[in-house]
């Protein structure tokens, strides 16, 4: 029997291999094709800012997405759902269990921050656009750093 | 010899602009839609009433291409949320329309937003005639 590799060892070896790597950041979009696909319009929001079934939920119905189609092949929309799935938190805080969040935007904790004065300021800023546009004042926002 | 080098050089920017205008994959993607409509030419200005239009049928947030794309094809957009796209004349940018799964993908996601169903193949013909005519 000259095995170099036992069935367990090789088991092993997918489940590792198949794990998100130690580098897998909830707060960059690091998967190529979420990040290309998500940022056609926006600024790929990365998959920590809502809960699992939020992700799911939006990924689910990309024919009237915010009032526009995005629809996408069927490779592409499973592997940016895995992608988000995965790195999204269960819950989130000051978030009901049953509820499913599908704007960052209207989180309290969103609104809580930027206030409705920056929302409306956002709006009529011709370099923003929209409060929706994190880039445009968090310079560093498509690097994981929102603190500025 | 200055003037040589401008005629070389203007004579290089001819022939970069013919480059541009003959993309072989542009060129294929417009046969294909001609090919599928049964249509041997486009009409660019078609292609201009569309992109100028104003639909009912589509989306409400997006009655007109010209709602992210302005009525000036050869200026930068701006998506809903405020991110630039970049301009839809080939002149403005070489790119436009190169890439048949991306002119696939954007015409199937905008004519549903804006018209409320695909558009045909003779309307993307029209549509990107107009776009390379700018």
């Amino acid at each position: 029997m000259k095995r170099i590799i036992s069935p367990v060892a090789t088991a092993a070896l997918l489940v590792v291999t198949s794990m998100p790597s130690f580098a897998a950041s909830p707060w960059i979009v690091e998967n190529a094709t979420a990040k290309e696909e998500c940022s056609a319009c926006h600024m790929a929001y990365p998959a920590g800012f809502l809960p699992e079934r939020s992700w799911r939920a939006i990924m689910a119905n990309l024919t009237d997405h915010f009032g526009e189609d995005a629809s996408l092949g069927d490779a592409a929309r499973t592997e940016i759902t895995n992608y988000l799935v995965a790195l999204a938190p269960k819950e989130l805080r000051n978030v009901s269990s049953i509820a499913v969040p599908l704007r960052i935007t209207e989180l309290r904790w969103f609104r809580g921050e930027h206030g409705s004065r920056r929302v409306a300021q956002a709006q009529n800023d011709p370099r923003i656009g929209s409060i929706s546009n994190c880039a445009a004042c968090h310079r560093a926002a498509e690097r994981g750093n929102f603190g500025d | 010899m200055k003037s040589k080098l401008v005629f070389a050089l203007s004579a290089a920017s001819v022939l970069f602009a013919a480059a541009v205008v003959a993309n072989p994959a542009r060129d294929a993607i417009v046969a294909g839609f001609a090919a599928e409509a049964g249509v041997s030419t486009f009409s660019a200005d078609a292609g201009r009433t569309m992109f100028l239009g104003q639909f009912t049928g589509g989306k409400e947030a997006t009655p007109s291409c010209t709602t992210c794309h302005t009525n000036n094809p050869t200026a930068a957009g701006r998506t809903r949320v405020g991110k630039p796209i970049l301009p839809m004349a080939v002149s403005a940018n070489p790119e436009r329309f190169t890439d048949p799964e991306k002119v696939a993908k954007w015409f199937r996601r905008n004519c549903t937003s804006v018209l409320g169903r695909e558009c045909t193949a003779e309307e993307k013909g029209n549509f990107l005639a107009f776009m390379i005519s700018q």
